[in-house]
């Protein structure tokens, strides 16, 4: 047998081995420095992620096996690779404010981010089960301790609890699937799943499908799709703004990633046997993550119900399963990470000192005290709602069109009225912004550097690729 | 078939025995003294002073954690040390891969040690 | 001698993972809640040694150590997440961790 490995291989985890490599570093690096050289580890983090970025061009084009079918390098590795880093880098930054504004240390936080990251990567690339089990677990136990961060907060470490458990439970599931693949397999690596598919398309083994099944309750909780959305809601709530949005974005994209990966492009011979569940439980999460948002009173669980009503839109593009599945879906990832980076980056300056101002009521006359932001929110508002020019428009078109090529005429029909139920509760926060008196007049939040800057590349993102859709859907085909 | 569990019947079979068997003997000749000093947890010894149910310091299961974060890791040698002699001569790859998993194991430990994780306050 | 047939052994992990989830569904305990969840990868584990050895096909054993690695880091976050909740609650009753609610 040959082990040699070459360089092939480790360029293809290159952003990978960078990034573990910073998160190690400034690891230790962190308890042996001054206070005063503490502020500077966030920065750092971000200099390992702009490096990360670098040498994730040197994927461009690429397409091969890596590391004895373990790591597939491919254009969908490197947009998933692009994705995950941009996100961490912009939660990097929501944080550079955030120790200060809490009274806490933030230590371990940016290794713990990088760790995460990491994960997400090692799922977006992953060809074998194993890979994808290893970069969950790896994202997961990184999120688990950084949404109990403030750990002198009930909520936050009740949200550390509740997620943790709930995790765990979905990953013994996950893994029980994995299992019984791997038993009708006899291997879990993606290739082997796909030829043994290939044999066995009309009459695959039950405990595949049980598998299979089982995979979908797994994936389902990591992406918070309705009946395994319970947590969401109170562990996005709980946690600390930063984490939020980086959860909101990541974990969701990297869940898709592992959906996109395993059913999309390894099972799609049995796509008759799992297109009608999806379609169930795409159409459950887009009506109850909407129905239930309309009654939040908290701008992060009015986002946490809107995040699972846009888990359901992304289903929708998996349930089409046809050649526009996968830049739609793409597509619609780097929409929601612009617009909902944006949003939480304004909920995270509203809240101000401690969290303590994150009901939506403490929105109302913003558009009088900071007009700038409030121009802002009301931006990333629209696009979520989904209005044209802004990318979301062109995110749901893309995935609604992708259900209607493939004749799922209701499940498009049923996304649009789901668009504009949640018109409501979007225009909700905009109505409060510019047409109410402020609770509290006097008071202008600060807008650190690091904060605005996140802001601005969400604005500026949300238009060029909504009014110019084609330059980014160029790249995913 | 299911002949193969008849041994593992037999021991808990003899299991139940010896262990019910101990249980009701010790009722049938054991003498019945019942008085206050019978009673008390040590007869002939230091009077107990408090509940013997007392809850243990939060440390030792910090301390159980990171043992077991460190121990666990050890079972990635296992596999690596039954290979190596064969792998080593396709070159020195293998023995660097576990340096590295080693050097990375290490930066843990320096963490917790700085972190304070060693200390019993 | 015959060897066991592999029906057993599935549908003894089975059983132990049905418990599990059973466990994870009634208890109110936080750490019998974990422990149960445990009770789950273990009985996953030994679905995946059965399957390696009818198939004879080590890549199961190979999981299994990444299951047990996993599993011990998720016991190390959870019981610290588990100890911090008892510092600050003194409880670590899932029933009277509810702050959050909608």
């Amino acid at each position: 047998m040959n082990v040699n490995l070459t360089g092939a291989d480790f360029l293809g985890i290159l952003p990978i081995i960078i990034l573990s490599g910073f998160g190690v570093v400034l690891m230790v690096l962190s308890v042996f420095s001054q206070r005063f050289h503490r502020m500077t580890i966030p920065y750092l983090g971000v200099v390992g992620i702009i490096l990360a970025l670098i040498s994730n061009f040197f994927l461009i084009g690429k397409d091969y096996l890596a590391f004895q079918n373990m790591v597939r390098v491919d254009w969908l590795t490197v947009a998933f690779n692009f994705i995950f880093l941009v996100t961490a880098g912009l939660s990097l930054l929501l944080t550079t404010s955030y120790s200060e504004q809490e009274h806490i240390e933030f230590i371990e936080f940016t290794p713990l981010l990088l760790f995460s990251t990491v994960g997400m990567m090692l799922m977006g690339s992953a060809q074998n089960l194993m890979m994808i089990f290893l970069g969950l677990e790896t994202m997961s136990i990184a999120l688990y301790v950084m949404a109990g961060f403030r750990r002198n907060h009930r909520e936050s470490l009740e949200a550390a609890l509740k997620y943790f458990l709930l995790g765990a439970f979905a990953t013994g599931f996950l893994l029980y699937g994995i299992a019984l693949i791997y038993g009708v397999v006899g291997s879990t690596s993606f290739t082997a799943i796909a030829q043994y598919l290939n044999k066995n398309a009309l009459s695959p083994d039950l405990l595949f499908l049980v598998g299979t099944g089982l995979l979908i309750v797994g994936f389902g909780f990591k992406v918070a799709l309705v009946p395994f959305h319970m947590w969401t809601p109170d562990v996005y709530q709980g946690s600390p703004m930063p984490v939020t949005a980086y959860m909101a974005v990541g974990a969701k994209a990297a869940g898709f990633a592992a959906i996109v990966r395993f059913f999309t492009l390894s099972a799609a011979q049995i796509a008759y046997q799992w297109v009608d569940v999806l379609w169930i439980l795409a159409v459950l999460t887009m009506t109850v993550g909407n129905v239930l948002a309309l009654v939040q009173k908290d701008i992060k669980r009015m986002l946490a119900y809107s995040s699972i009503a846009h888990a359901g839109y992304l289903l929708v593009g998996i349930v089409a399963d046809n050649d526009l599945t996968v830049p739609a879906v793409m597509f619609y990832l780097v929409a929601y990470l612009l617009m909902n980076l944006g949003a939480f980056a304004i909920a995270l300056i509203v809240s101000g000192n401690q969290e303590r101002r994150t009901r939506i009521e403490y929105f109302k006359g913003l558009a009088e005290t900071q007009p700038m932001l409030a121009l802002a929110m009301a931006i990333c508002m629209v696009s979520l709602a989904g209005f044209p020019p802004t990318i979301g428009f062109m995110g749901k078109f893309y995935l609604f069109s992708a259900a209607l090529y493939s004749g799922y005429v209701w499940l498009a029909i049923i996304g649009v009225i789901n668009s504009l139920i949640s018109v409501y509760y979007y225009i909700g926060v905009v109505v409060a912004m510019y047409m109410h008196k402020p609770v509290d007049e006097r008071r202008i939040e600060q807008v650190v550097p690091g904060v605005g800057l996140v802001v601005l590349v969400a604005v500026v993102g949300i238009f060029i690729f909504g009014i110019f859709p084609g330059s980014l859907a160029g790249l995913f085909g | 078939m299911l002949v193969e569990y008849i041994p593992i019947l037999v021991i808990l079979a003899m299991a139940l025995i010896v262990a019910a068997g101990i249980l009701v003997l010790t009722h049938i000749v054991n003498p019945r003294i019942r008085n206050p000093i019978k009673l008390t947890t040590y007869e002939s010894g230091i009077e107990p002073q408090m509940e013997a149910r007392l809850r243990y310091p939060i440390r030792f299961y910090v301390v159980a954690m990171m043992f077991i974060l460190f121990d666990v890791e050890v079972i990635f040698m296992y596999p690596w040390a039954v290979v190596y002699k064969q792998f080593l001569s396709q070159g020195w790859f293998i023995f660097w891969e576990m340096i590295i998993f080693l050097a990375i194991l290490f930066a843990g430990y320096i963490y917790l040690y700085r972190r304070g994780g060693f200390q019993w306050e | 001698m015959p060897a066991v047939p592999i029906s057993h052994f599935l549908i003894l992990s089975a059983v132990l993972f049905s418990l599990g989830v059973l466990g994870v569904i009634i208890r109110r305990n936080a750490i019998v809640i974990f422990m149960c969840i445990e009770l789950m990868l273990n009985a996953v584990n030994l679905t995946f040694l059965a399957f390696s050895n009818y198939l004879n096909n080590v890549e199961g054993q190979i999981f299994v150590f990444m299951v047990m690695v996993v599993a011990a880091a998720e016991v190390a976050v959870g019981l610290a997440i588990i100890v911090a909740i008892f510092r600050l609650r003194e409880t670590v009753h899932v029933d009277e961790i509810k702050l959050l609610k909608w």
